[in-house]
């Protein structure tokens, strides 16, 4: 029987840490309660002759400083936690950015190099890495125990989850939020590689193509390209360039072309229109798939770069 | 309503209520409270078992790593159908409308509850609720858990989910009805002399109860609707297909269900309030503190239902304001315990049956509670969350605690109820066994969920199984623990010795009328001159041993 969890990420040894402190609290609290219990029922069960003397008057003032004890301890436990949670929030900018797609009941990978995957992640060690996570049909959960982290993966939003594997191995991933009949099979492997062994995977796995290279394909194929591509923008607006700057809408606000933004306009297209445009889109809801989705939204990033003429 | 002051009963007006008419009717249309506490109590029971056996159904699957006796659409059935019937039909009602219907006009003085007619008819919704969610779970079930997340349970789930939430949505109004019954009784209908700060702990805990009841259950019945106007008609609110949110549906839930969880442990506490002084022969300590942190608990409850949703998706400040808010509520919860140690101290303890399920109480509650102190921390929630840690902390709160103290106030009233004594051996040592099989059962959880293992999952990786084996065994006991009380109480109600008026030689106007009350409860209305736990000073009276 094992009682302990490997710790794989730095994520993990930081939580461990906090979980440590909160056992020391515990075990503390529920030595005086059960030990002055027991010290109690035995000093004075109903037939010990011990004299009880007079009863303290000073009650409140117990009342006041174990109130207050309890306070600042709780306090102290909160900031803990807290400042940990803050960190689990916060991806370094360089972390390598890998999607992951849930549906009932399986995980599927995708690399940026267009490498797939199911119920599986391979990752290479010592390296951030940040998960796109979405969900085709009911909220998922991404869980592996050995990086102590874990994010709800929603349909149609986009959810981020990022930690740095510190140790080789081969660790359990779980759906933790339950999903209907398989939920207990839709589990997998998180594989932590060495740099090189990592690299070498991707090339043995390359798809050829590119995410964004089979978004394009998709950008066509969906009829996207009707519309946004080529120059003439006069029904909708060209989508060079637009990644990551802000969008001008009809109702006069702002927004910042995130994945989430792009995903939204795609399903749900009269809800952020784009100003000096007319509300012509179809919605594309339940015509593309979130592994297509995932395509179109790399494609468009990778056109974050071009200059719009 | 008011019945306070009527006139006095005559002698031959003073027959015991359960003899007072012998007839179904008699039972089935009455508006005596005690005689509603009574259909109530049979009918949780049933539930009890119910539930109780489909848990036990769960823990023998778990025994193998590969899922024993169910295929994985069973499995999903019976956790939901363990979590509904525990959650809405035993331990939602379980202290107030038994023990709390029959003991709170006895603690005032009164005659009934405000409204008789209005209990009863709370009786009915709660059976017409209660056998619209069994068919429904009988008649095929259901498998989202007795959470109903959207979008799995208003687009994705089969099964009757819809019947399942109509039965839940319809004993939430026999809910109400005893909350606003409770708290207008407690405002109205307390004996001369019976100051608010003389009420007992135990009623001062109802009142607290009642108010969640009333607040917080519309909120539950409108998210319910919601979700099945979803699932029947497609009117988009959770399901982002439709153009929903299904945080949505998570807020609103929790809006409920957080608040619900001290309307599951408040009249715990208030029924250990009650047995600890009497069986340590001393003064409640700290009695305003007591009762203002049973207020406490009920205000800050509505305020920390975010603390579920740390890993949903929900705003990262939002998850830092109800992590604080969390550590706060646990702040009274902890002044209570201080405070049952305070009373033990210095005390003459006696260790009757009602006295040992209120010390397992205490050690049990105090154990969940730290646990929840795990779940209020962040970053350690975000590792727990939706582990066997949150199942093993819950039932710690839930099950140790206040199924505890459900059979410590059944004890303690019992003699009141039944008019008869139950065994006294029998009963300490079920009381001894059970907190032995609920450490076995659910201590080894903790490790469980520490180490990974999700909730709700049918079959699970092979490193997990001793763990599991051991809580399965718990379970086994647990069981028997629990199938004795049935047994020894009911040989008592037919062949137990008579009960004196007061048995436990306490305070409290229920043990001033005889065991078991005559139907007008009080032949004369008693006028309160003193608070709810005068016994002498410990120190200043040897003889009184």
């Amino acid at each position: 029987m094992k009682l302990w969890l490997p710790a794989a990420a730095t994520s993990a040894i930081r939580i461990d840490g906090l979980l440590i402190g909160l056992l020391a609290v515990s075990f503390a609290v529920l030595a005086l309660v059960f030990g002055l219990m027991l010290l109690y029922v035995v000093r004075y069960r109903h037939n010990s002759p011990i004299d009880r003397g007079a009863l303290s008057e000073r009650s409140f003032r117990f009342e006041i400083s174990w109130t207050t004890a309890t306070l600042l301890i709780f306090f102290g436990l909160f900031i803990w936690g807290s400042r940990i949670y803050v960190q689990l929030f916060q991806p370094p900018a360089d972390a390598l950015k890998v999607y992951v797609v849930a549906k009932q009941w399986m995980w599927k990978v995708e690399h940026a190099g267009g490498q797939r995957e199911i119920n599986a992640l391979h990752v290479p060690v010592d390296t951030p890495v940040e998960l796109i996570m979405t969900s085709q049909d009911v909220i998922h959960d991404f869980f592996v125990p050995a990086f102590r982290v874990k994010r709800d993966v929603l349909p149609d939003q986009y959810e981020t989850l990022w930690f740095r594997a510190d140790r080789l191995g081969t660790y359990h991933l779980f759906c933790a939020q339950f999903c209907g009949t398989s939920h207990s099979g839709m589990i997998g492997d998180v594989v932590v590689m060495p740099a090189k062994a990592y690299a070498d995977w991707l090339t043995t796995n390359g798809a050829g193509d590119t995410l964004a290279d089979q978004g394009k394909l998709l950008f066509t194929r969906y009829g996207c390209a009707g519309c946004h591509g080529g120059h003439g923008t006069v029904r909708a607006p060209s989508l060079d360039g637009v990644y990551g700057s802000p969008v001008p809408l009809s109702n006069g606000t702002t927004i910042i072309a995130d994945d989430q933004y792009i995903m939204d306009s795609i399903l749900q297209p009269r809800r952020d229109v784009v100003a000096s445009f007319e509300p012509v889109m179809p919605s594309f809801s339940g015509v593309i798939g979130q592994d297509d989705l995932v395509r179109l939204v790399a494609y468009i990033r990778s056109l974050a770069a071009e200059k719009p003429q | 309503m008011s019945q306070t002051m009527q006139a006095p009963v005559l002698p031959q007006q003073m027959t015991s209520y359960l003899t007072d008419g012998t007839s179904l009717r008699s039972w089935l249309l009455t508006t005596d409270h005690k005689r509603i506490a009574v259909l109530y109590m049979l009918s949780i029971t049933a539930f009890f078992f119910l539930g109780g056996s489909a848990a036990a159904l769960i823990r023998y699957n778990l025994l193998v790593p590969e899922g024993a006796i169910q295929s994985a659409e069973t499995y999903n059935r019976l956790f939901t159908m363990h979590g509904v019937i525990m959650v809405w039909f035993f331990l939602v009602p379980a202290v107030p409308v038994t023990l709390g219907n029959f003991i709170v006009p006895l603690m005032l003085g009164a005659r009934d509850l405000a409204f008789p007619k209005i209990n009863l008819l709370s009786w009915y919704l709660f059976m017409i609720g209660g056998v619209c969610a069994l068919y429904a779970l009988f008649a095929g079930g259901v498998d989202t858990g007795w959470t109903f997340y959207a979008p799995l349970s208003s687009n994705y789930a089969q099964g009757h989910v819809v019947a399942v939430v109509a039965g839940i949505f319809i004993s939430g109004f026999s809910t109400i009805a005893t909350g606003l019954n409770f708290i207008i009784t407690i405002h109205r209908l307390r004996a001369p002399g019976l100051t608010w700060y003389r009420l007992p702990v135990f009623i001062w805990s109802l009142y607290a109860t009642s108010v969640i009841f009333v607040l917080a259950t519309p909120v539950l019945a409108i998210t319910l609707l919601l979700l099945t106007f979803e699932r029947l008609f497609h009117v988009g609110v959770f399901d982002p297909r439709l153009g929903g949110d299904p945080l949505l549906f998570q807020h609103l839930f929790w809006f409920y269900s957080h608040p619900a969880v001290y309307i599951m442990i408040l009249p715990g506490l208030g029924v250990v309030s009650e047995i600890v002084p009497v069986f340590s022969r001393k003064q409640l300590f700290g009695y305003k503190f007591v009762v203002w942190s049973s207020i406490a608990i009920a205000v800050i409850g509505f305020f920390v239902w975010g603390h579920h949703m740390f890993v949903s998706g929900q705003s990262l400040f939002a998850s830092i304001a109800f992590s604080l808010l969390s550590f706060l509520v646990a702040v009274p919860s902890a002044i209570k315990v201080f405070n049952w140690l305070g009373t033990l101290h210095k005390g003459r303890i006696r260790f009757d049956a009602p006295m040992i399920y209120a010390l397992g109480f205490i050690g049990l509650f105090t154990t969940g509670g730290l646990t929840g102190l795990f779940l209020a921390a962040l970053a350690a929630d975000v590792h727990l969350h939706d582990t066997y840690f949150v199942i093993a902390h819950f039932h710690y709160i839930m099950v140790g605690g206040m199924v505890s103290a459900y059979f410590a106030a059944l004890h303690y009233w019992w003699p009141k109820i039944s008019g008869r004594r139950y065994p006294e051996m029998i009963a300490r040592a079920s009381a001894l066994l059970m907190f032995l099989g609920f450490n076995l059962t659910f201590f080894p959880q903790f490790i469980l969920g520490y180490l990974g293992m999700p909730r709700r999952y049918h079959a699970y990786p092979p490193e997990f199984q001793v763990l599991n084996v051991l809580s399965s065994a718990g379970a086994t006991i647990l069981a028997a623990a629990y199938l004795m009380p049935l047994f020894y109480l009911t040989y008592s109600v037919f062949r137990g010795p008579r009960a004196p008026a007061n048995p436990w030689a306490a305070i409290g106007l229920e043990w001033q009328t005889p065991s078991p009350p005559f139907t007008k409860n009080f032949a004369v209305t008693p006028i309160v001159t003193e608070g709810p736990y005068a016994y002498p000073d410990p120190g200043s009276d040897l003889a009184d041993v």
